[in-house]
């Protein structure tokens, strides 16, 4: 255990030590793996902001349910009752037709019409809150109301929140292809500059063999280097997601302004910093394990 | 310690390196391998740490038979010899000192303790003072003598050497051997290949001569 230990720190040591020396060539590896990580890693953190905003907006899934003029006093009883008790709501209101009317009479401009209008035309009416935001849930929520007797109309828009879910289902695709083709990317590049670095230490590795290391022993250095290559790109890519939320974020602030929210683009939280860290060093250990055990079945013996 | 059985080992393109081949080697004995220069000396040794594998026979060295080793074996068999190569296969980049502590690095051993070992196996070759030197400050002979340091650096059973005197003028070619033949006193088990006879007469131990790949006398030197 302790050996291992060792083997590891040393193979740890080795493959800093490497890096150091070629500080140069090091440092525009990472860059090229960074850049390309930037891409999805922006994209992912665009798309995780747009999810709280959505999450934001629909916060009130509000139906309103129009009765019909000639409900019996009895019916709409008993469809308040089943509308409090009924789990899927959250909050109900009724309003009564001759209150709606004072309440339309109340918006500005409209009160000269209101006054002009010889009956009351609006029906009576609840007014709910889903306690589910999902569209789905609220369609439903719907079209049960729907069929009860006393009821003329369920207004419920929930076709911009499918639109807006469409389109993240559809960004978010595009994002994990293009971090599938990069990863992808990734792994070859690490692969060749993996390869590169073997060449230029075959002596080492061929007298390393021919005295009695294992295959492992000389693998571990250039898994790590490998490993340190990814996470040094997926670190640079984060550098590179935060600096362009820097400048971008003041005018998207300013933009959100004129709507009137406040909407600005998030920092990946922790766990998806740590992925964008995490996955390329995985697929930089991947592109080295490849490259090492290529070279070694090359070099074996018949 | 080492046994041969009809040994042959044939190249792939035709080339037979050897043919029929056998004969053992006690422990703790000293053995000189010689003849001319393609006899199928280095294919011999070769055979030895797996390096290359029998076309046919048997090659069985400490019991294990090596032809039939997984190669996840091989490292542990080379472990425990010492082998020093042709061309010595040091390494330019690096010093003396670490050249040697190269096998102890894999094996596992305390950086203490392999310091302590490397320092001792640099004593066995009169190489003490020039741990710190780069290999190529050296002269031939004492290349020759860090590649011997770094085989014996693991204490090893068996040692095992191809042609550790070439290109080393009569003195320094002496010198090469008499730390064999103390390595050889405390109990090591030695297989030298030189073209050098005059070198093998010298020592009075048995000489097996080896002429386009078959064996031939075996006898002891006077």
């Amino acid at each position: 255990m302790r050996s291992w230990l060792r083997h590891h720190r040393q193979a740890l040591a080795a493959a800093l030590g490497k890096l150091a020396a070629q500080r140069a060539s090091s440092a525009v590896s990472a860059l090229v793996i960074g850049v390309a990580l930037a891409l999805p890693a922006g994209g992912y953190t665009l798309l995780e902001s747009v999810r709280t905003l959505t999450g934001r907006m629909s916060l009130d899934p509000q139906l309103t349910v129009f009765l019909r003029d000639k409900a019996v006093r009895g019916d709409v009883d008993a469809l308040a009752a089943r509308i409090k008790t009924d789990p899927r709501v959250a909050v109900s209101r009724f309003v009564p037709r001759e209150q709606a009317l004072k309440e339309l009479a109340s918006v500005e401009g409209l009160t000269d019409v209101v006054g002009a209008l010889e009956s009351n035309p609006l029906p009576d009416a609840f007014v709910l809150r889903a306690r589910d935001r999902d569209a789905q849930a609220i369609d439903a929520l719907a079209a049960d109301l729907r069929r009860d007797p006393s009821v003329e109309r369920v207004q419920a828009d929930t076709a911009w929140a499918r639109r807006l879910a469409a389109v993240t289902r559809l960004a978010r695709v595009a994002v994990l292809l293009l971090a599938g083709l990069l990863g992808f990317g990734l792994v070859a590049v690490t692969f060749n500059t993996i390869r590169l670095q073997i060449l230029t230490q075959r002596e080492e590795i061929e007298v390393s063999k021919l005295i009695g290391a294992t295959d492992g022993y000389i693998r571990r250095p250039f898994f790590y280097l490998g490993l340190l290559q990814g996470a040094g790109g997926g670190l640079l890519a984060l550098a590179i997601v935060w600096g362009a939320l820097e400048l971008l974020n003041p005018q998207i602030a300013a933009l959100a302004a004129s709507y009137g929210t406040n909407f600005r683009v998030a920092f990946p939280p922790g766990g998806g910093a740590i992925v964008v860290v995490a996955l390329p060093a995985a697929l930089g250990w991947l592109g080295a394990y490849m490259s090492v055990s290529r070279y070694l079945r090359e070099i074996q013996p018949k | 310690m080492i046994s041969f059985s009809g040994v042959s080992k044939r190249y792939p393109g035709g080339q037979e390196a050897l043919r029929g081949v056998s004969f053992a080697v006690q422990s703790g004995e000293m053995v000189f391998l010689t003849g001319p220069s393609g006899a199928g000396k280095s294919t011999l040794l070769k055979l030895i740490p797996a390096i290359e594998r029998p076309s046919a026979g048997s090659v069985v060295v400490n019991g294990q038979n090596v032809g039939a080793l997984k190669p996840a074996a091989i490292p542990y068999l080379r472990r425990h010899l010492g082998i020093v190569f042709q061309d010595q296969k040091l390494l330019y980049d690096r010093s003396v000192f670490d050249n040697v502590v190269l096998p102890l690095s894999f094996s596992g051993v305390p950086p203490r303790e392999a310091a302590r070992r490397v320092r001792a196996a640099l004593d066995k070759v009169g190489l003490l003072g020039r741990e710190k030197a780069n290999p190529v400050q050296l002269s031939g002979g004492e290349q020759q003598r860090v590649a011997i340091a770094r085989a014996v650096v693991n204490r090893p059973a068996v040692l095992v050497a191809d042609e550790p005197t070439a290109n080393l003028d009569q003195e320094s070619a002496l010198r090469i051997v008499e730390i064999f033949v103390a390595f050889h006193q405390v109990g090591v088990t030695v297989l030298i290949a030189t073209h050098d006879q005059a070198v093998a007469a010298r020592f009075g131990q048995r000489v097996l001569h080896l002429s386009d790949g078959r064996l031939g006398s075996t006898e002891k030197g006077t």
